[in-house]
């Protein structure tokens, strides 16, 4: 038989603000604990909580990027509860159907090469509790420094309309993108700042309802997500075949070994006595500021996406991999302006830029450089005033300094050698020396070429032109 | 006259003149604490090295010549109002040790304008009360007559103002807490405008119905107070940018013309005929010096306890669910798990009063109680603000008694919680609307005092400042 997944997604992402949703406190992350809190984030008695109002426009802008009606006021409520990382007893946070910021709103995505639409329930504004740790038997200690920090939560609407791991992925990685491109959350969801709780049931193809399903927690990755929810669909699938029921319950994702366990089975109506937080004064968010919101919001990755095809020739792969995040492709579109090839400002970024920052695991403006170095470095390679070897070698100095191309090519004479005297005397001079390589080539292995071309640019540090190289040599050996 | 008997008024004139020095002034009243506090018992804290050492600096700032009205005076602060590095309990056992790392934003203000403070001032306890029986330490006792209660639930300041032990203190008010100790002490008392005075620092009970508030000896007294600690601070998202005038100005013995309301049920609801007839005693005396008085009719306020016991109950069963042991203040059963600690932490922190408004409050905003409670009492105290709007809208003010009776026996109403709360029925509609009310002495029934009081329009103290001074000069012999 075959079973259809049906998954829901409940995704956290912490905003980037500067000062957390209801005082001045940094929200910055690894700290020494309490020490990013204050006598409002610590609920003292009396204080009072002011609404961080960059938080509010995130949450707008988000909101709008998901095409959701924008509720009119934006309202707080208190979610009452008692646990130690709750400094106030209750949560500030909004709540139900008609009071988020956000609400029928959609992301739009593209899966094995059909457009797809998640339909968005609701993205809302609340703020994140504090830590508790268990170091000792008898001994917890609480963090205060994430209590306060603000929170969006983005949760696709129901019955869930992605049916496949792949769906769920591919959502994710939207959703990520657009959060990175409005600058609202950094998505790194190693750290915590976006996080992701899917629910997961299964159903036979045809069937009139929805199986009973499941909740993951503990996906701090996005391989964590995929496998994940794919262990998840296997063993629910396994499950049934088996003629066994699904239990409904939160299970826990274990990274290392590949499983999800049981972590909550009897899931109790907790009874939240939500109501309106009297201390905040409902805040309108008028038809003006939706205006000035709205003229914020960048062209979003999916459009991108298309246009760098489009308007570039670039293929599906190479344009997601540009469009992945925000500050790849705004540099790349600063390489197009200052003049690059599109194709080969694309190979230099996707290759060897990527590689360099995946390996010092760094971000674009961690680094020196700019779109008009690689600009440069491009012009040098394209008049021929540089050898694609000289080129790489000049990338990587460019990466960790920050100097011109063209100034080191100058200030060093890289210029690639391609004056026909120069470069037949050391033809010569290798042919001499490489016997072997030579009776190899007259025998017909001419394939010894490529090592003698080698010996050619060692010879010349790498600044000899390749393709003259080949052709003098080829002439020589003939000669022979 | 003793220096400490003096109007804040008075005193501030004769410290700008240099007759009085502030430490001597702050002296004499530390001396008539001493004198009368082991009686009356209107402190749960007292700083007496504190404010000698700010009448110093008071006195410091006079000499290099600088003057503002409250320079030098020495003031009480209610115990739940914080105050940097001075206990701040609630008069809660929950908080017995607790001492604020910062400054309530009217605390600053004062201590910004250098005015002494004395102590902190004795409370029911969470501001829960109308009696300051149910502070966690001791009863005060009222000055007037020292078996009766000041009231409450800021009946530590009412009694200290009134036993000349400050000058002038800052209570609060959410039903009644700043007026009825007021009326019951023979004091003046105001309760602003919700969003008039910051809460920033104010320990909340029930947070859309708190304000603080000014109690003094006269009413000008409360309008310097006010210029103090009126205006909108960017620490409280309640406080309202409406500019603050300048209420010294608004002291005119003058009624002339001014359109006064007499709601007839405001004299209905178990208020004591003799105090009925203080009250509209004063009312004519305000007719007879131009006012043009008038009944009028507000149907709604018999809904007003309840609207309150419910609405408070249930902010306050949120508000106080940050006591759990875990940060500060009491802790109870640290070996029992962060549950049971919480549970016995809060068990033996609250006392029997505090108990049971949580509980309510609980019960209140419960999944299946929440529509008939809370959001019907929400309804019902839109329409009882439609209804004073309305009434507002044909006058200038409304008057009416602060209290049903005078202050009652100590004890006398401590196994009787719901003739307690009927205390407080004349006051409670006020802060259901968030209107602002003055209590101004008018009078006494068998010796003890009675407050007439005085509902304004929103922000517009002004005319309730000037109505209760020119009562107070009418009356002044």
């Amino acid at each position: 038989m075959r079973y259809i997944p049906s998954i829901g997604m409940e995704v956290h992402a912490q905003l980037l603000t500067e000062s957390k949703m209801f005082c001045a406190c940094p929200t910055r992350f690894g700290d020494a604990p309490n020490t990013n809190v204050c006598p409002i984030c610590l609920g003292l008695p009396g204080t009072l909580p002011v609404p961080n109002k960059k938080a509010i426009e995130h949450v707008i802008r988000t909101a709008l990027a998901l095409n959701c009606r924008i509720a009119p006021v934006a309202l707080f409520y208190r979610k009452n509860y008692f646990y130690p990382d709750l400094p106030k007893g209750y949560q500030i946070s909004q709540y139900g159907e008609v009071h988020p910021i956000g609400t029928h709103g959609y992301l739009e995505m593209v899966v094995n090469g059909e457009r797809k639409r998640v339909r968005i329930k609701r993205v809302h504004l609340e703020e994140d509790t504090g830590k508790l740790f268990h170091y000792l038997p008898g001994e917890s200690e609480v963090d205060y420094n994430r209590a306060g920090v603000p929170l969006m939560e983005i949760v696709t609407d129901f019955p869930p309309d992605l049916h496949s791991p792949e769906e769920a992925k591919e959502y994710l990685l939207q959703l990520r993108a657009i959060l990175t491109y409005l600058g609202v959350c950094d998505g790194k969801m190693e750290e915590g700042s976006l996080r992701c709780e899917p629910n997961i049931s299964v159903a036979p193809e045809g069937a009139p309802s929805l199986g009973v399903k499941t909740e993951l927690k503990n996906l701090n990755s996005f391989r964590s997500v995929v496998r994940g929810i794919e262990f998840e669909v296997n063993r629910q699938i396994a499950l049934l075949e088996r003629g066994e029921p699904v239990v409904q319950e939160t299970r826990g994702w274990n990274e290392e070994s590949g499983y999800s366990f049981p972590m909550r089975t009897k899931e109790y109506e907790q009874d939240y006595r939500y109501f309106p937080e009297p201390d905040i004064v409902p805040i309108q968010i008028t038809e003006e500021w939706l205006n000035a919101l709205r003229a914020t919001i960048p062209e979003l990755p999916l459009a991108k996406w298309e246009r760098y095809q489009r308007e570039y020739q670039l293929s599906a792969y190479d344009a997601s991999v540009l469009t992945a995040d925000y500050e790849t492709a705004m540099f790349f579109e600063g390489c197009v302006a200052h003049g690059c090839e599109p194709k080969a400002a694309c190979n230099w970024i996707t290759v060897e830029l990527a590689g360099r920052l995946n390996e010092d695991n760094k971000r674009i403006s961690d680094t020196p450089l700019t779109p008009a170095h690689l600009a440069d470095l491009l012009t040098l390679i394209k008049n021929g005033t540089i050898s694609g070897r000289i080129a790489k070698e000049l990338f990587d100095e460019v990466y960790q300094t920050g100097r011109m191309p063209s100034e080191i090519v100058r200030e060093r004479g890289l210029t690639q050698i391609s004056d026909e005297q120069v470069l037949r005397a050391v033809v010569k001079q290798v042919v001499n020396e490489n016997h072997d390589a030579v009776q190899k080539y007259r025998s017909g292995k001419t394939g010894v070429l490529g090592f003698l071309v080698g010996q050619v640019m060692k010879a010349t540090q790498g600044r000899a032109n390749p393709q003259r190289v080949q052709e003098l040599l080829r002439e020589e050996l003939e000669r022979i | 006259m003793e220096l400490h008997e003096y109007s804040l008024l008075e005193l501030s004139e004769r410290l700008r003149r240099r007759e009085i020095s502030a430490i001597e002034l702050t002296e004499a009243v530390i001396q008539q604490i001493e004198r009368l506090e082991p009686q009356i018992q209107a402190y749960i804290t007292l700083t007496p090295d504190l404010a000698r050492e700010m009448a110093r600096q008071a006195q410091a700032r006079l000499d290099a010549g600088e003057w503002n009205p409250l320079l030098g005076i020495p003031v009480a602060i209610k115990d739940n109002i914080s105050t940097r590095g001075i206990r701040t309990t609630c008069a809660s056992r929950i908080l017995q040790n607790y001492i604020p790392p910062y400054d309530a934003t009217v605390t600053a203000r004062l201590k910004q304008a250098g005015a002494v403070i004395l102590g902190k001032t004795n409370m029911d306890e969470f501001a829960m009360g109308s009696s300051t029986e149910y502070s966690a330490f001791h009863p005060t006792r009222n000055p007037r007559d020292l078996s009766r209660v000041p009231g409450g639930s800021s009946g530590g300041s009412a009694a200290a103002v009134a036993a000349h032990m400050a000058i002038a203190a800052l209570g609060s008010d959410t039903g009644g807490s700043i007026r009825q100790p007021a009326a019951y002490c023979g004091v003046v008392g105001l309760k602003p405008t919700y969003g008039r005075v910051s809460r920033y620092g104010l320990i909340a009970y029930a947070s859309s119905l708190d304000q603080i508030g000014p109690m003094t000896k006269t009413v000008a007294d409360c309008a310097l107070m006010m210029n103090v600690i009126a205006g909108k601070d960017p620490l409280d998202a309640t406080s309202v940018e409406v500019p603050v005038p300048d209420y010294r100005e608004a002291l005119r013995a003058d009624v002339q013309g001014l359109r006064l309301g007499v709601p007839r049920e405001f004299f209905a609801q178990g208020v004591q005929p003799e105090v009925a007839q203080t009250v509209r005693r004063a009312i004519d005396q305000l007719a007879d010096a131009g006012a043009i008085v008038e009944e009028t009719s507000i149907p709604m306020v018999e809904y007003g306890l309840p609207i309150y016991y419910i609405l408070a109950p249930a902010e306050c069963s949120s508000n106080l669910a940050r006591y759990d042991g875990v940060r500060y203040g009491l802790r109870v059963g640290a070996e029992l798990g962060h549950i049971g600690m919480m549970e016995r932490t809060r068990a033996e922190g609250f006392g029997d009063e505090v108990i049971q408004r949580i509980m309510i409050g609980t019960y209140a905003l419960s999944a299946g109680y929440y529509d008939a409670y809370y959001l019907k009492a929400q309804k019902a105290r839109t329409l009882l603000r439609q209804e004073f709007d309305r009434a507002m809208a044909q006058f200038d003010a409304l008057l009416c008694p602060t209290a049903p009776t005078p202050a009652f026996k100590i004890g006398e109403l401590i196994s009787d919680p719901l003739a307690m709360k009927l205390m407080d029925v004349l006051t409670i509609p006020v802060n259901l609307t968030g209107l602002p009310a003055l209590s101004v002495p008018c009078g006494s029934v068998d010796g003890l005092p009675v407050g007439l009081q005085i509902i304004g329009k929103p922000f517009d103290e002004p005319t309730v400042l000037r109505i209760g001074y020119t009562y107070e000069q009418l009356t002044r012999q």
